[in-house]
């Protein structure tokens, strides 16, 4: 049967071996206490909360799903009693901060915890998920009276938050917005409008729901200077804390959706609510966004982690189904020694362990932008996460889904149907492609923004750290081969490069037909360089590549390196073609 | 009661696969994932339980074993123990030197309870409890499935062959866990950070005046024989000829 087991021996091998996180720590004074042992304890609890509560409510949530009755949205059974499990033992505080009630813990812990999260049941992360980016927004933008009042019951789990943005004719471009804020005389708004695609927009799990809603001032200017961001509490709250009387804030629908049928999607109605303004007037859109890093770093990692729980279930169900025989066997062979099945699993692990170096590298990061005393590498800091952010966001989600789809197909036509899981796990993927910034969209900011910031110092930053490990690995005779597919890699993903910042494809419509691929290559380069680094890593530590886990790197990179990393020549031979047949018939055509 | 000691041992995680070290000295435990033993485990959450209930103030954990013992011990401070003594060493001690180190510190801490699992899932000796009542000349309730305070007395519930046996014990006792016990509850966040930092302290068997050297020999440990495979018979008669002659039938 389908089972997920948080893969803490991985995750602590990225941080010990490869990333040397206590190193990293220690240079930052507000985390010299988050050493790898701490870390581990709180991963060991996490995963074990994970696998153990949410796991098991994760099909049958599916199953249920959400309902609207009376204009409120009820749950599926089990999720408010887990969720108060969760809120008492003080996961949802895990990285927020301690002047609120939170650990303080970086975000390098809390987006592996959010891995699990995703893994064990996608619709329930995204609860305390979407409470931590409302409560990161209100920290850095809201005044102290709102911190005060919201922070600490938004951290202990007892209220949640929601992020109000998309309206039916404003979706990946918010310029277009319409949800109108009226001064009121006591210095709070009235709010009016309609939102769409709300997740955990109401639900009944907390005695509270706060949204961060944008709209505009009747002074607006038209497009995306003029939006503002208002808290609206669904109870209106009294001085003491305490909910109070209903703030004209409704349910119009519930969303009827492909996947993650236990998560609340609302159509919303903010009927003359009474709201407060988050930040300034006009630059809502701004405060939105100095979360919005974390928030793509999040659902790349859900991307990750329904990977994750795909391979697991697959890996199970190969060892134990027994059908045709391989070449020299007497008897009927497990599937996991047919070629073609060892391909899927393997291109499975080769992308989720790739994909969580990724992560933990980007976030790693992201402490440092936080924590760092020196200025000068918070800058840098700042610089790479803005660059990785949409490569994050969409390869983690892409492959991810990929993923998915080979890990259903191992199990054949038990891939197909409910018992194991692998069905629900597909439709749950789709919607990181598409949430938070189209996959589209990331690719666009990769290509037209992130690749010239700050003069394109991040971006030679990185290639220099690839070619960094590839200095360092040289002369391991082991590596040779990753190492020489690695060099191929980068030489691919540095000629495109120059190509699309000041070369024949750099004009603005040669740089959107590439953007897709060109995002596509990036990421691959990154995983191989990534590969590199953990077979070192595994090399250096003297951990037995055949041994439990955290074994088998070589062999995962070596996989790596032969049969996907290849793709990237053709993806510089694609992107290289050019827009003209993409342009060539006019729309009337299609 | 005042204070309760909980004695526990880290083990080969439940859920890995154990590997015998290719010198069939033992089975390997280098870079396997290690955890509390589950019958410590419950004898953890038992003592717990019994602070929460305002039975006692103070809960000791103790292990004996190798430096990363104390992941076992930091984990017991999570559960809710307030302080935790490791004594050091990479023996492995038989069950009757831990049970003269546990007098030791028993002497030492004056527990009015020591509750401990009934055996470790590595080696199954079910004996140290025994031995530590014996040895403090303590009345002792082993298997236990439930437990509760009686007055000055602890009530506890034993499952035994034919059926469930309730016996009444004086203070001070040993009582051993069975796996019905209890549910060991799921760490909160704050108590994990908290545990960091909570008092242990560091000894060696030495320090007890204990002498901790083996007086079994292992001679071999091997693998369970793999499975033979079968032969196919034409009938019923020959089958059952066939099961007579392994004298199984």
């Amino acid at each position: 049967m389908p089972s997920y087991k948080a893969p803490v021996e991985d995750m602590m091998f990225l941080l010990r071996d490869v990333f040397r996180s206590d190193a990293v720590f220690a240079e930052m004074p507000a985390q010299t206490d988050t050493d790898c042992d701490t870390i581990e304890s709180v991963l060991e609890e996490a995963g074990r909360f994970c696998s153990e509560i949410l796991y098991p409510l994760n099909m049958t949530g599916d199953i249920e799903g959400c309902r609207l009755e009376n204009g409120k949205v009820i749950t599926p059974k089990g999720f408010a009693e887990a969720y108060k499990v969760f809120s008492e033992a003080g996961w949802g505080g895990l990285s927020a901060s301690p002047d609120y009630g939170g650990q303080g813990l970086p975000r390098t812990v809390q987006i592996l915890v959010d891995e699990m999260l995703s893994a064990s049941n996608l619709s329930f992360g995204l609860f305390p998920g979407l409470t931590r980016g409302a409560c990161e927004t209100i920290e850095a933008h809201a005044t102290e009276d709102l911190k005060n009042l919201y922070l600490p019951k938004m951290i202990a789990g007892i209220w949640t938050g929601a992020m109000a943005l998309t309206e039916s004719n404003a979706g990946s471009d918010l310029g277009l917005l319409k949800t109108s804020a009226k001064p009121r005389d006591d210095g709070s708004f009235t709010v009016t409008g309609t939102k769409i695609f709300i997740s955990s927009g109401d639900h009944d799990m907390a005695e509270n729901v706060i949204h961060l809603v944008l709209a505009r001032l009747p002074d607006a200017p038209a497009g995306t200077k003029g939006i503002s961001l208002f808290l609206c509490p669904k109870f209106l709250v009294s001085e003491e804390g305490t909910p109070g009387a209903p703030n004209n804030i409704s349910v119009g629908a519930l969303e009827h959706k492909m996947g993650i049928h236990a998560q609340p999607t609302c159509v919303m109605n903010y009927d003359g609510c009474q709201g407060w303004l988050v930040g300034a007037p006009h630059r809502g859109l701004a405060a939105m966004f100095t979360m919005m890093n974390a928030e793509r770093l999040f659902v790349g990692v859900q991307g990750l982690g329904v990977a994750d729980a795909s391979y697991q279930t697959a890996v199970t169900y190969a060892r134990e189904r027994l059908q045709g025989r391989t070449p020299g066997a007497t008897v009927t062979s497990p599937i996991i020694d047919h070629p073609d099945v060892r391909r899927m699993l393997l291109s499975m692990r080769a992308f989720t362990e790739a994909g969580r170096a990724l992560t933990l590298f980007t976030a790693l990061e992201m402490d440092r932008e936080k924590f760092h005393p020196d200025p000068e590498i918070r800058r840098a800091a700042t610089g790479l996460v803005a660059l990785l952010t949409p490569v994050i966001k969409a390869a983690l989600t892409d492959f991810g889904f990929e993923a998915t789809v080979l890990g259903q197909q191992v199990l054949g036509g038990h891939g197909y149907i409910r018992e194991w899981g692998q069905e629900q796990v597909v439709r749950d993927a789709r919607i990181a492609m598409i949430y938070e910034g189209t996959n589209g969209i990331q690719a666009q900011d990769l290509v037209l923004r992130k690749l010239t910031l700050d003069d394109g110092q991040p971006v030679v930053r990185l290639f220099g750290l690839i070619r960094k490990t590839l200095d360092e690995a040289e002369p391991v005779p082991a590596l040779a081969s990753v190492r020489h597919a690695v060099q191929n890699a980068l030489a691919h993903l540095e000629s495109v490069t120059k190509r699309l910042t000041s070369g024949d494809l750099s004009s603005a419509e040669e740089r959107n037909a590439a953007a897709v691929d060109y995002l596509r290559l990036f990421a691959l380069t990154c995983f191989g360089w990534l590969w590199l680094r953990m077979a070192h890593a595994q090399t250096e530590a003297g951990i037995s590549e055949n041994g439990n886990k955290p074994a088998g790197k070589l062999a995962t990179a070596q996989f790596f390196a032969d049969r996907i990393l290849p793709q990237t020549a053709s993806l510089a031979v694609q992107i290289g073609a050019g827009s003209a047949s993409v342009m060539a018939p006019d729309a009337g055509q299609f | 009661m005042k204070t309760i000691l909980v004695p526990v041992k880290m083990v080969l995680d439940a859920n890995v696969r154990p590997r015998v070290r290719a010198d069939e000295t033992g089975v390997d435990l280098t870079g396997m994932r290690l955890s509390i033993n589950p019958f410590c485990e419950i004898a953890v959450e038992e003592a717990v339980r019994l602070k929460e209930a305002g039975h006692a103030e103070d809960i000791v954990v103790v292990s004996i074993g190798p430096a990363k013992a104390q992941d076992t011990l930091r984990q017991a401070l999570a559960m809710g123990a307030d302080r935790a003594l490791h004594i050091q060493t990479d023996d492995s001690p038989e069950p009757l030197a831990i049970a003269k180190l546990l007098r030791a510190v028993v002497e030492q801490e004056k527990p009015d309870l020591v509750i401990l699992g009934k055996q470790a899932v590595d080696d199954d000796c079910n004996q140290t409890g025994q031995m530590l009542a014996s040895l403090l000349d303590w009345p002792q309730a082993t298997f236990a499935s439930a437990v509760s305070v009686d007055g000055d007395r602890l009530r506890v519930t034993r499952e035994i062959d034919a059926g469930l046996q309730i016996l009444s014990l004086p203070l001070p006792a040993v009582v051993t866990t069975d796996l019905r016990l209890n549910e060991p509850r799921h760490c909160a966040l704050p108590n994990i950070m908290k545990a960091r930092k909570k008092p242990l302290t560091i000894t060696s068997p030495s320090d007890y005046g204990v002498d901790t050297t083996r007086r079994l020999t292992i001679l071999s440990v091997r693998p369970p024989a793999g499975r033979k495979a079968g032969i196919r018979v034409s009938s019923a008669a020959e089958l059952v000829g066939d099961l007579r002659q392994a004298g199984v039938l």
